[in-house]
């Protein structure tokens, strides 16, 4: 192996990760499953569904470190991708509610019924079927993320201003999947469903099942966003993010790299949306709302950017503490969530992933 | 005049393009057998109707190590600008050799074709390692793909040594480069230009917050590079000038006062004018 490979893949909190990933992918699906309610280490399906929730979030939160912790890609906006992918899995899972809905008709989601509408619209066409559900997850963020980046990066956008037209993006995906006439279920958005390639959503098995799901796609995508920070294009990526004019002036051409990394961003956040929506049963517009695609940017800092496992880390701590806070303090939470973000600013610059790496460069 | 512009013009395909760029070759292309490795001609910048390169005319030879000397506000560092088309001129044509013309092209294609340039103030990737700032500065295919899976071979590890020890760096290869001394950093950045083994290097203020004794290395250095490279030096540091220089250029308002030895230059009234204010 060489030298360089050697120092760049002792990532010893990355694995840890993954192991506790893991573990849980295959623990928690058992102990919801085949220990009995009544002994103690039984989890409730309400909690196999709350932490399956939370991987998505760590999905999404992995998304956003990619491209802002390695290349300085501040998106606010990458609710959006989310909500996206999301959208398409709500869409086929809408299919596959056929007849059962409150009208009863077996082509047209109930909501289309209400509005009188008599026929499917045709960019329903195809998602009755999982694998071209599956596919759009992907090619729906991937190439709403491609025409944007290739504006955007190709014009040389950067910094704050890129910022604002991420946010610009998810606010007008919210307006426009606000309104009826869009064919996505208005404000109501897409909801009631039934089931997944035939399993029903309101079986333990189904949930725990999609939980392992999500367990297990995260640690791919971690170790596929490992792999690519770990490669001469991660270091190249990290060089676009420290000094962009060296890099193209070396004879990168920066637009291409931060275009490919964005896309693939994109990509997995669509993934973690698909695998959210059947966990929590429904998607609607608030998912574009712009705070969305800010909080989620503070999970990152929190669990501190650069280092993939600390976003992971950081969404998911953050999100149990919201969990936590608004059974107690509903209110607070908006205010408990500023605190932490202003204290890890002041007191953790790199996050919660810092304070490992100092004990590490310690011992 | 003319018939060398009907020779450009009979050049000018787009072809040469498309194959040259995924090579990442341009030694068949690059065309210095007139003397000249570049050519500016009437090249003219303004900002805000301010002239900072004012109709500029300037021949640099093939393997030339040339000093370009002006105050402040010069238009020095401008003019590296328009060369490596960060920069595009109101008016002007800059050639490459005879065939090359640089205003057609992006600030990769260009570095691609050989160019490499220091900047004024030293930039490097500070959160990375010296010796992974050379492996980037390495020439070879910069394309996305070829980028993810590309691997350090012997010979290029060897390559990245020899420039550590060219630059008195080897000691400091594993050390993040945002830790370097202010003249350590110019060093890396110069070794970063020899490892895009470029035809030409563009050099701003070298050796601005170095030591004499890290000066004088720097001369040396530059001075070893022509021949096989051509070097275009920009310095305020007159002494510095003086120990290198073969052909100095005097820069004034954007373009050309006087050009000469050292000597010749420096008893130019009209220089003398500007600089000693006589
Ligand atoms: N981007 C810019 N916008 C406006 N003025 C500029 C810009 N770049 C350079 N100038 C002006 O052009 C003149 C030449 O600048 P420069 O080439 O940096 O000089 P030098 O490197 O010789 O000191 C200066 O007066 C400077 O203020
Ligand atoms: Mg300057």
């Amino acid at each position: 192996m060489s030298y360089l490979q050697q120092y760049f893949q002792s990532d010893r909190a990355g694995n840890s990760m993954l192991g506790a990933l893991l573990a849980i992918a295959i623990l928690v699906p058992i102990l919801n499953l085949a220990v009995p309610e009544s002994s103690v280490f039984h989890v409730s399906t309400y909690t196999v569904t709350l932490i399956g929730k939370y991987l998505t979030y760590a999905l999404l939160a992995l998304a956003v470190d990619l491209i802002w912790g390695y290349c300085g890609i501040l998106s606010l906006g990458h609710g959006a991708f989310f909500a996206l992918g999301g959208y398409v899995m709500g869409m086929y899972l809408m299919r596959q509610i056929g007849d059962r809905g409150v009208y009863g008709n077996p082509e047209l989601p109930d909501f289309m019924v209400f509005l009188n509408w008599q026929e499917l619209p045709w960019y329903w066409y195809g998602f009755d079927m999982f694998w071209f559900a599956a596919l759009m997850v992907i090619l729906v963020p991937g190439l709403l993320a491609f025409v944007f980046g290739w504006l955007a990066f190709r014009s040389r956008v950067t910094g704050v201003y890129l910022s604002i037209i991420t946010q610009a993006l998810t606010y007008a995906l919210m307006l426009a999947f606000f309104r009826n006439e869009m064919g996505f279920g208005g404000n109501n958005g897409l909801t009631d469903f039934k089931d997944i390639l035939g399993y029903s959503l309101q079986s333990d098995y189904t949930r725990a099942g999609l939980f392992a799901a999500s367990a297990l796609i995260l640690v791919l995508a971690y170790l596929l966003c490992r792999n690519i920070v770990n490669s001469k294009l991660g270091r190249v990526v990290v060089a676009v993010r420290d000094s962009e004019d060296r890099t193209r002036f070396l004879g990168y051409r920066v637009e291409y790299y931060k275009l490919w990394l964005f896309v693939l961003s994109a990509v997995l956040a669509g993934i973690a949306g698909a695998l959210y929506v059947p966990q929590v049963g429904i998607i609607n517009p608030g998912e574009f709302s712009p705070l969305n695609s800010i909080e989620l940017v503070i999970w990152v800092a929190i669990g501190g950017r650069g280092t993939l496992y600390g976003a992971i880390a950081g969404a998911i701590l953050v999100n149990l503490s919201k969990t936590w806070f608004t059974g107690v303090l509903p209110e607070g939470w908006i205010f408990a969530l500023g605190a932490m973000f202003v204290v890890v600013t002041l007191y953790l610059p790199r996050g919660l992933a810092g304070l490992i790496t100092r004990k590490q460069a310690q011992t | 005049m003319s018939g060398l512009d009907k020779m450009r013009e009979t050049f000018r395909r787009d072809q040469v393009w498309n194959f040259l760029m995924p090579r990442y070759t341009y030694e068949d292309v690059l065309d210095t057998s007139k003397g000249p490795i570049l050519y500016l001609e009437d090249v003219t910048v303004s900002f805000d109707g301010f002239r900072a390169l004012d109709d500029l005319t300037l021949y640099i030879n093939d393997g030339e190590l040339r000093c370009i000397i002006g105050a402040n506000g010069a238009g020095k560092t401008t003019m590296m600008d328009v060369i490596t088309g960060k920069t595009r001129p109101d008016h002007g044509s800059v050639f490459y050799g005879q065939r090359i013309d640089l205003l057609r092209l992006s600030e990769p294609e260009i570095a691609a074709l050989g160019i490499g340039r220091k900047f004024q103030k030293p930039t490097v990737f500070e959160q990375h390692d010296v010796l992974v700032n050379l492996e980037l500065s390495m020439r070879m295919d910069k394309r996305v793909w070829t980028t993810l899976s590309a691997r350090l071979s012997g010979e290029q590890r060897d390559r990245i040594d020899e420039v550590l020890e060219i630059i008195g760096l080897k000691n400091e290869a594993y050390k993040r480069a945002g830790l370097l001394s202010h003249g350590q950093k110019q060093w890396l950045e110069i070794g970063m230009l020899l490892m895009q083994d470029p035809r030409l290097l563009l050099v701003d203020e070298p050796v601005a917050g170095m030591t004499g004794h890290e000066t004088e290395r720097t001369a040396e250095l530059l001075t070893s590079l022509a021949g096989q490279h051509s070097v275009v030096v920009v310095e305020h540091d007159m002494e510095f000038v003086r120990s290198i220089a073969r052909t100095v250029t005097v820069l004034h308002q954007g373009s050309v006062l006087a050009q000469g030895d050292m000597d010749t230059v420096q008893n130019d009234p009209r220089v003398r004018e500007v600089y000693l204010g006589d």
